[in-house]
């Protein structure tokens, strides 16, 4: 179905692109044949988004260049890669809520007719033709505000379409779709491949890899691995090459009797976002959420907290129901949550070091109701010391500190609290490797000393190396538990993935 | 296509947006017959003059007002533009007694445009907020004014009389400030509903991300949109300066919330991406009317403000309401809404 001089409708050539020190992409090249569906896949983290970014004329590569048709070509902007017929449709579609869905595929590039007005009966025409040949049933009149993700994304590709695009870039696009709606975009995707369309494809799931596509490259950690037809490769050949490196050392987990169950929850369930999520953690015990991004790690952990609120299930510390959708009964319980989002969550960036580490205590550390600053003191110097955070003076802001002293801060603010339960969401995003050691050592102690530590991570490595069990999510619900000695990249993978359980 | 036909939910939603004129349109009904009943002289010529008069003003900075809203922008130097455009216009007038009206009109939306320029200069290259950036222009533009005035007051009879008499004159008995407000509302409304630049305009008011990914020039959108309505608010100036005679240098002061509160209880909504200029230029009316009525039924001047703010949250009440209906209905109808 290519070409016939085989000459591939666009072409990423050995492109390499960084962000500060931290090289996203390095040295990728592909093809993208016309009537290929093409899957990029890859671990988050992997720069398939970068990837995808470059394609949209939002990135520009540090080096290697695109081909369109054979020829390079340097996107300035979004413009300039649409112009150039490259079209990329965003797991969040970018749509205008207010404007009619045939004005939204119009716009940019309204038909005009007489005195230069708009012609409103073409814009419904072509929207209404579109929709015909992608086969699907949307009013092109009705506002775009509350359809659904998966007609969104219809719409985004009637755009597509109407800018007379040949290369169809799709990010993650059943990430958020139901089997039907899956089936359906498949089916133009399809019809799309049969015009004559390229198709860059990026999915998390394997059975959509094998079922649409043609083609598939994978990447890890930023560095191009294999392109090949999917025909010739197994899902156990792919996962491996997705994943396959070196555990490190860095992980000094030491082995921990666990005690009691500290931490009970039970049927937990949000509409959305998570059901039935069931798991005890132990005294001393480290428990790890793996999954994908959007598995609903996240969300299991706020409810847990009572940061976000939960449809049904109970939490118990201890025994002891804890109350529902109040973080502060949670605390009250023994719980401390380090989230994943330190600048948003975690800190009050503009306050000082010590506020900042003694905040959930203010009351305690209070004097007749007001805070004198020595108690303060005393305590923020007590846990940055055992946290050996670096910092200049107590009073600095503490958006003055780098990331990793940041994330001590967290730590200390919440290890004050003698929490029973710990809970960290990412605890080591963004830190160097000296620091992401440190905090790693630190979890072990605190586990070491009786405390339950639930860990939601995307590093499968730091899930291997720290956890005594992990439980792997997958579109919110847990779908594998493994044991310490179970547990693999390769089983993870397998669960995250959806290629069965492997417990 | 003919299988597509126009299937309920977009027939209830383009009824919601009627209904939103509709609305204004009955309580301004209602209004007008509650207040004649009650006081007959409330219809009569001089009075519906002063009211449609008194209307002109607002529509013209409220349709003005509309574009930028539309675009998720706000204008709050729009009192202030007046202000300058009435009193440079009237030291002009006043000085050239031959110059035509026409001419006049044309100056007072020359140093409008200016003005909008720099206000959407400010908020494109400096990155501002357009809130803050007219909160600033509102005392600079005003400074100026009192800088150029001088503590000096143009009266009606330094003015010449031809000038004056604009304000008096009429087409086919319709005066000459309603037809330069209907025209203006015209014009920007078609504007608006059938160009490139009017449709681009709601699509930035509806999501700026999105906009900039289909290559709308969103910086030249934004100086043309506030370009219009410093025109408007220069025009506004000119007619002011007509239809009172008597300018000085506070001539406009506290105008924008007027105008900013028709364009909202006329549906445009705040946060942008949808309202019409009719919308605009019914609620400069309603207010206007409220006004009038208010002090022919002997109520407190002090109640008119009242009820003002009580419109304006009504106004985004029933946006709201609207928001919610049609997010739960669509929601119920799944994935396709037919």
């Amino acid at each position: 179905m290519a070409r016939p001089d085989g000459v591939p409708l666009l072409e990423v050539s050995d492109v390499t692109k960084s962000f500060g020190a931290v090289a996203a992409v390095r040295g990728v090249s592909f093809p993208l044949h016309a009537g290929e569906a093409h899957a990029l896949v890859g671990e988050n983290g992997a720069g398939k988004s970068t990837i995808v970014k470059m394609l949209a004329g939002v990135h520009r590569p540090d080096r290697g260049a695109l081909l369109v048709d054979g020829d390079p070509v340097a996107f300035g902007s979004p413009g300039e890669a649409k112009a150039a017929g490259i079209a990329v449709i965003y797991q969040e579609p970018t749509l205008f809520p207010d404007l009619s869905v045939a004005e939204n595929i119009a716009m940019g590039r309204h038909p005009v007719g007489r005195f230069g007005m708009v012609d409103r009966a073409a814009v419904r025409r072509e929207a209404a033709a579109l929709f015909e040949r992608l086969g699907v049933r949307i009013d092109p009149a009705r506002p775009a505000r509350g359809l659904s993700i998966a007609d969104q994304q219809i719409v985004e590709i009637a755009k597509a379409l109407a800018g007379r695009a040949r290369v169809l870039v799709m990010d993650e696009p059943t990430a958020a779709l139901t089997g039907v709606e899956v089936e359906r975009l498949f089916a133009v995707v399809r019809a799309l491949c049969a015009d004559g369309a390229a198709v860059l494809f990026i999915s998390h799931r394997f059975e959509e890899i094998t079922a649409l596509c043609q083609r598939v490259t994978i990447m890890r950690d930023g560095a191009h691995v294999s392109t090949d037809p999917v025909a010739g490769l197994t899902v156990p050949e792919m996962v491996r090459r997705m994943v396959g490196r070196e555990l490190d050392a860095l992980f000094p987990k030491q082995d921990v009797d666990p005690g009691e169950v500290v931490l009970r929850v039970a049927g937990l369930s949000r509409a959305g976002a998570f059901a039935e999520v069931t798991f005890d953690v132990r005294a001393g015990e480290i428990v790890a959420l793996a999954g994908l991004v959007g598995s609903g790690r996240s969300e299991v952990v706020q409810a847990v907290f009572g940061v976000d609120k939960r449809d049904s299930g109970s939490v118990h510390v201890n025994g002891k129901a804890v109350r529902p959708a109040s973080p502060r009964a949670a605390m009250a319980a023994g719980m401390a949550l380090v989230p994943e989002d330190r600048r948003q969550q975690g800190l009050v960036m503009d306050l000082s070091i010590q506020r900042n580490a003694t905040l959930p205590r203010s009351g305690a550390l209070a004097g007749l109701g007001f805070l004198f600053g020595g108690a303060e003191r005393r305590e923020a110097r007590r846990w940055t010391e055992r946290l050996q955070t670096k910092y200049g003076d107590l009073g600095d802001p503490v958006g003055t500190l780098s990331g990793g002293n940041q994330q001590k801060v967290v730590l200390a603010k919440w290890l004050a609290t003698e929490p029973a339960v710990l809970i960290v969401d990412e605890p080591t995003r963004g830190i160097d490797v000296g620091t992401k050691a440190e905090v790693h050592r630190l979890m072990s102690e605190l586990a070491a000393d009786g405390v339950a530590v639930v860990m939601v991570s995307s590093e499968l490595p730091e899930v291997l190396g720290m956890a005594d069990r992990v439980l792997v999510m997958r579109e919110g619900r847990v779908v594998a538990e493994l044991a310490r000695a179970e547990a693999t990249e390769e089983s993870v993978m397998f669960a995250a993935m959806g290629q069965g359980a492997v417990a | 296509m003919s299988a597509l036909k126009a299937p309920p939910a977009a027939a209830w939603w383009s009824s919601v947006v009627r209904a939103r004129e509709a609305g204004i349109v009955l309580a301004l009904v209602a209004l007008v017959a509650y207040t004649a009943v009650s006081n007959p002289r409330f219809l009569s010529g001089q009075s519906v003059r002063d009211i449609l008069l008194g209307t002109s003003i607002l529509a013209v900075l409220a349709v003005g007002q509309a574009v930028v809203v539309i675009t998720r922008n706000i204008d709050l130097s729009v009192g202030s533009v007046l202000g300058l455009s009435a009193f440079t216009v009237g030291s002009v007038v006043q000085d050239n007694p031959g110059l035509p009206v026409v001419v006049a009109l044309l100056a007072g939306v020359g140093i409008g445009v200016v003005c909008g320029t720099l206000n959407a200069l400010l908020v494109r290259y400096g990155q501002v907020p357009a809130l803050v950036v007219t909160l600033g222009t509102l005392y600079a533009f005003r400074g100026v004014t009192y800088l150029t005035a001088g503590g000096q007051q143009i009266t009606a009879d330094e003015l010449p009389r031809a000038f004056l008499g604009f304000a008096d004159a009429s087409v086919l008995g319709v005066p000459w400030l309603v037809v330069i407000a209907v025209a203006v509302t015209v014009a920007v409304g078609v504007l608006l509903r059938n160009y490139r630049l009017g449709r681009e305009l709601y699509a930035m008011g509806s999501s700026p991300e999105a906009a900039a990914l289909v290559g709308i020039k969103v910086g030249r959108n934004t100086l043309v949109a506030f370009a219009i309505s410093g025109a408007a608010a220069g025009l506004a100036g000119v007619l002011f300066a007509v239809r009172f005679g008597t300018i000085d240098a506070a001539a406009g002061t506290g105008y924008e919330l007027n105008v900013v509160a028709a364009a909202v209880v006329g549906g445009v909504a705040v946060f942008g991406g949808s309202g019409t200029v009719w919308g605009a230029a019914l609620g400069a009316l309603l207010l206007t009317v409220i006004g009038s009525s208010l002090t022919v039924l002997d109520i407190d001047q002090f109640w008119q403000q009242a009820i003002v703010g009580a419109l304006i949250l009504l106004a985004i009440a029933i946006d709201r309401l609207v928001a919610l209906r049609t997010a739960r209905a669509l929601r119920k109808g799944g994935p396709h809404v037919q």
